[in-house]
């Protein structure tokens, strides 16, 4: 089960719109994942030199400010932190493997949840339309945004467990469908010295493709790579900061259909999903092929 | 005709109308606002025109008998699921699964159909204008399946007594489906499919596909696969 849904808007006019479109879209896959749900959204680009962390606290008190002021001293940089229901979006100069290193042993409860240029994940237990509103994502502008609403199958009902899963680079991926060689990839990338958080399949093929991609491929190749060695039954539906892309399986069992307009690129496990977009109905309406991959607005 | 808005009555509202035997009930309706939902006409057991203004999701007209309905729009999963009889078309492409295990009547794809379109089909007749994905016409028992672009991958793998045409290329052939000769009778019949489906494609461009018939029986040559 699970319903992902990913959007991307061609027409720089609607991106005022991307929270506001994105938001029917992830309610309508409620019933193929009501436990939990997590969005990615690409906005807001830092300059060169930052990095854009979101992290996440599961006290929804916790005081971000100390975090903020400890981190900065500590680390002699600029930091600015923005706090979001339980989850924080923070931007500093400093390395961003130097701040991950501070925060695993300054702060080992705070997960960091996604880091990038532009990317922002918020994720939470719970109904969908209740994540989404906790978020305050209605109003939210930017390029495209990325969602999964989860029915649990294979791991808890955790918020660390609630997809998406991020792992760097701008990065994100949801998926639909179950993966079988999980383990073994999570062993070699460990050995690449990529850190999990989870023992979750999905996050193994996320962090799989940030490999990839930090080692010079780019998305399409990263992808191209993966349907080589990925084993298992997938939809994924990828965000970069200026990609999106979505692949299935060579045996393409996992529900997926993609429409497009040409203002819009959006897919999602069902077709109800993508009904609410403003032109659906003369929408060019197809399912993706299986070991094809499609992808958008990569440089 | 009559009109049902399926934002203001829910699947449920609309099939019920459509499954109502009484007299009085209208033999036509459009309806307006499927929205992808799933399941819509389904288990329809009267000769009636339906028409659908826009996308529906999964298992659209499931079941059907004798009743004709017209999709304006994309189909998700499942198009025509067990048809026994009847008439449905789809003037989009449709995705997985189209008319399996479809017992009778026609099912028209004027796009693409997606993999395993009449997958275990039992007596259907499938056109579509398209292409179709893979696995297409796998375990096919009976009835035809007339493709007019191109096939998928392992197309009729395992098919019984099915009939495929093909105009275009088929990527490959699944296991004991062969090119068999097209006879004056499969020309004849594929002629009236094209006609009944209102396409337009000449019957002689067709090439036909079905069982060699190899694994019907057990042969003891293949004792160590088991």
């Amino acid at each position: 089960m699970c319903g992902i849904v990913g959007l991307y808007l061609k027409n720089v006019e609607l991106h005022a719109q991307l929270g506001c479109m994105f938001k029917p879209m992830l309610i309508e896959m409620s019933s193929r994942g009501p436990d939990s749900a997590g969005v990615a959204i690409y906005r807001n680009p830092v300059k060169a030199g930052q990095t854009k962390f979101s992290l996440a606290h599961d006290d929804s008190g916790f005081l971000w400010e100390t975090l903020e002021t400890n981190l900065a001293a500590s680390l002699n940089c600029e930091v600015a932190t923005l706090k979001v229901a339980n989850h924080c979006i923070l931007v500093t100069d400093a390395a961003e493997t130097e701040v991950i290193s501070w925060l695993q042993t300054n702060c080992p409860e705070v997960r960091i949840v996604g880091s990038g240029k532009s990317i922002e994940i918020f994720k939470e237990v719970g109904p969908p339309e209740k994540v989404y509103e906790q978020f305050e994502l209605e109003h939210a502008s930017g390029t495209h945004m990325i969602g999964h609403t989860r029915m649990a199958t294979e791991s808890a009902v955790t918020t660390a467990g609630s997809h998406p899963f991020a792992t760097g680079a701008d990065l994100c991926l949801v998926h639909n469908g179950s993966l079988s060689n999980h383990n073994i990839l999570r062993n070699n990338l460990e050995r690449e010295g990529i850190k999990f958080q989870t023992e979750n399949d999905t996050e193994v093929a996320g962090a799989y493709m940030t490999w990839k991609i930090r080692s010079g491929a780019t998305l399409r190749q990263a992808l191209e790579d993966g349907i080589k060695e990925i084993d298992g039954f997938y939809t994924f539906c990828i965000g970069t900061q200026d990609g999106f892309a979505v692949v299935r399986d060579p045996i393409a069992c996992k529900h997926a259909v993609m429409a497009e307009t040409d203002d819009w690129v959006a897919m999602a496990t069902e077709f109800r999903a993508i009904a609410h977009l403003p032109g659906s109905e003369q929408a060019r309406i197809w399912e993706p092929e299986p070991s094809t991959i499609y992808v958008w607005g990569e440089q | 005709m009559d009109m049902l808005d399926l934002k203001e009555l829910g699947v449920r509202g609309v099939n019920s109308v459509l499954h109502d035997l009484s007299k009085s009930r209208a033999k036509s309706y459009k309806i307006n606002n499927p929205m992808g939902q799933h399941s819509i006409a389904c288990g329809l057991d009267a000769p009636m025109q339906i028409k659908i203004e826009g996308h529906v999701g999964f298992y659209c007209g499931g079941m059907n008998q004798h009743a004709e309905i017209k999709v304006n729009g994309h189909a998700g999963v499942g198009l025509a699921e067990n048809m026994m009889s009847g008439r449905i078309q789809v003037s989009g492409n449709a995705s997985e699964s189209a008319g399996a295990t479809a017992h009778g009547g026609l099912l028209v794809i004027d796009g693409d159909a997606a993999s395993r379109c009449g997958i275990s089909m039992k007596g259907v007749d499938i056109v579509v204008g398209g292409s179709v994905g893979h696995m297409s016409a796998f375990m096919a028992q009976s009835g035809c399946l007339v493709i007019c672009g191109d096939a998928g991958d392992a197309l009729g793998d395992s098919i019984y007594e099915a009939i495929i045409f093909v105009r275009g290329k088929v990527a490959s052939l699944g296991t004991d489906c062969i090119e068999k000769e097209m006879r004056p009778e499969h020309q004849a019949k594929l002629k009236e499919l094209l006609e009944a489906s209102s396409l337009q494609a000449d019957s002689t461009e067709f090439r036909r596909y079905g069982s060699a018939r190899t694994l019907y029986n057990f042969d003891v040559d293949n004792a160590d696969a088991y």
